[in-house]
C-alpha cells in the first residue's frame, strides 16, 4: 500500500537522549563466552550510549595481555556443541578426549571470522575506538598478581568493587 | 511504503524516512538528507557516503562500522565523529541506503 504525504519523513535520532548508560559484567574467559558482551557493548556504542566494560575473575583474561589472544572454547559440559555437518550432538563422553578443544575453538573462531567479526583484541580496539570505557576488577588484579602494565592498554585502570558500583548509578547491568 | 517529498521530489521511504529505492538518491539529495538530521558534509563525510553506496551495490549489503573501517578506510574514531551518536544509522541515511543488517 503506498500511503503519500508532504511533510518529510525524518528518522528519529533521538540526539537529546543522552542519559541512557549500560554496563557489562565479563566474567567468563571463554572463547564464547566472551563474545556475548562485546557484541552487545558495539552494538550499544553505536546508538550513542554511554557504555562500560569491567572485567572480573575468568573474565580478566580477555584483558590480560598474555591471554587474550588465545581464548579458548571447550565442548565439555556443553550440550549444545554439534558437528560441524548435519544436525548431530558431539556425545559428552567424547568432549574431553585430546583434540577436541582445539578443534571446537579453531571452528568456532572459523565461523566468527566468516562474519567478518573480529577476534577478541581487535574487537576491544574497536569498542575503544567506539568510546567504550574498559576497566579492571582490582581483586582478580591482586589474585592473579597482575598490575595495569600486564593488561590490555585500553583498559582505563583497575578499579574495585565500590569504584565499579558508584560509576555505573543509574545505568543498565547485564552479568556474563 | 510512504512517499515523502524531499528537495522537491517525491521519494519512496521506509516508515523510519530511510530511502528505499537506491536510484532515487543523488548527492543534492545527501545534502538535503545530512541537513535534516544537522550533519554538515565534508570531504571526509562524501568518501564515507560513496564507499557506503558502493559496497551496497556491490555486497547487497550496507557496510558495518567495522566494514567501514576494515575496507572502506574510515577509522572507527572517524566515523563517530562524522556522524555523531549513531554512526551507522546516521551514514545510512544520508547515503540513501537501508540500516545495517549485521551485528558487528
Amino acid at each position: 500500500m503506498t500511503t503519500e504525504t508532504h511533510a518529510p519523513i525524518v528518522p528519529n535520532f533521538d540526539d537529546d537522549e543522552t542519559d541512557r548508560k549500560i554496563a557489562f559484567i565479563c566474567s567468563k574467559g571463554n572463547l564464547d563466552m566472551a563474545y556475548p558482551a562485546l557484541v552487545l557493548a558495539n552494538a550499544a556504542l553505536g546508538e550513542g550510549i554511554e557504555t562500560h566494560l569491567f572485567f572480573t575473575f575468568w573474565g580478566f583474561d580477555m584483558i590480560t595481555k598474555s591471554r587474550m589472544h588465545d581464548l579458548k572454547f571447550s565442548p565439555v559440559g556443553n550440550t549444545a556443541m554439534h558437528m560441524p555437518v548435519g544436525d548431530i550432538r558431539i556425545p559428552q563422553a567424547l568432549a574431553p578426549l585430546p583434540g577436541m578443544q582445539p578443534m571446537a575453538t579453531k571452528m568456532i573462531k572459523d565461523q566468527i571470522a566468516a562474519l567478518g567479526v573480529p577476534e577478541v583484541p581487535e574487537f576491544l580496539d574497536q569498542i575503544v575506538a567506539s568510546g567504550g570505557h574498559l576497566w579492571a576488577c582490582r581483586m582478580s588484579a591482586d589474585m592473579n598478581k597482575l598490575v595495569e602494565e600486564d593488561l590490555y592498554e585500553g583498559v582505563e585502570a583497575i578499579i574495585n568493587a565500590s569504584d565499579f558500583i558508584e560509576m555505573t548509578d543509574g545505568a543498565q547491568l547485564l552479568f556474563i | 511504503m510512504p512517499v515523502t517529498t524531499i528537495n522537491g521530489r517525491e521519494i519512496h521511504v521506509d516508515d523510519e524516512g530511510f530511502l528505499t529505492e537506491y536510484d532515487e538518491w543523488d548527492e543534492d539529495l545527501a545534502k538535503v538528507l545530512a541537513a535534516n538530521i544537522n550533519v554538515d558534509l565534508t570531504d571526509e563525510h562524501w568518501t564515507a557516503i560513496k564507499f557506503a553506496r558502493e559496497d551496497y551495490k556491490s555486497q547487497g549489503e550496507t557496510p558495518t562500522i567495522r566494514r567501514m573501517a576494515s575496507v572502506g578506510g574510515v577509522d572507527t574514531k572517524k566515523m563517530f565523529q562524522l556522524f555523531p551518536k549513531k554512526p551507522a544509522k546516521k551514514m545510512s541515511y544520508i547515503a540513501g541506503v537501508p540500516k545495517p543488517h549485521g551485528c558487528v
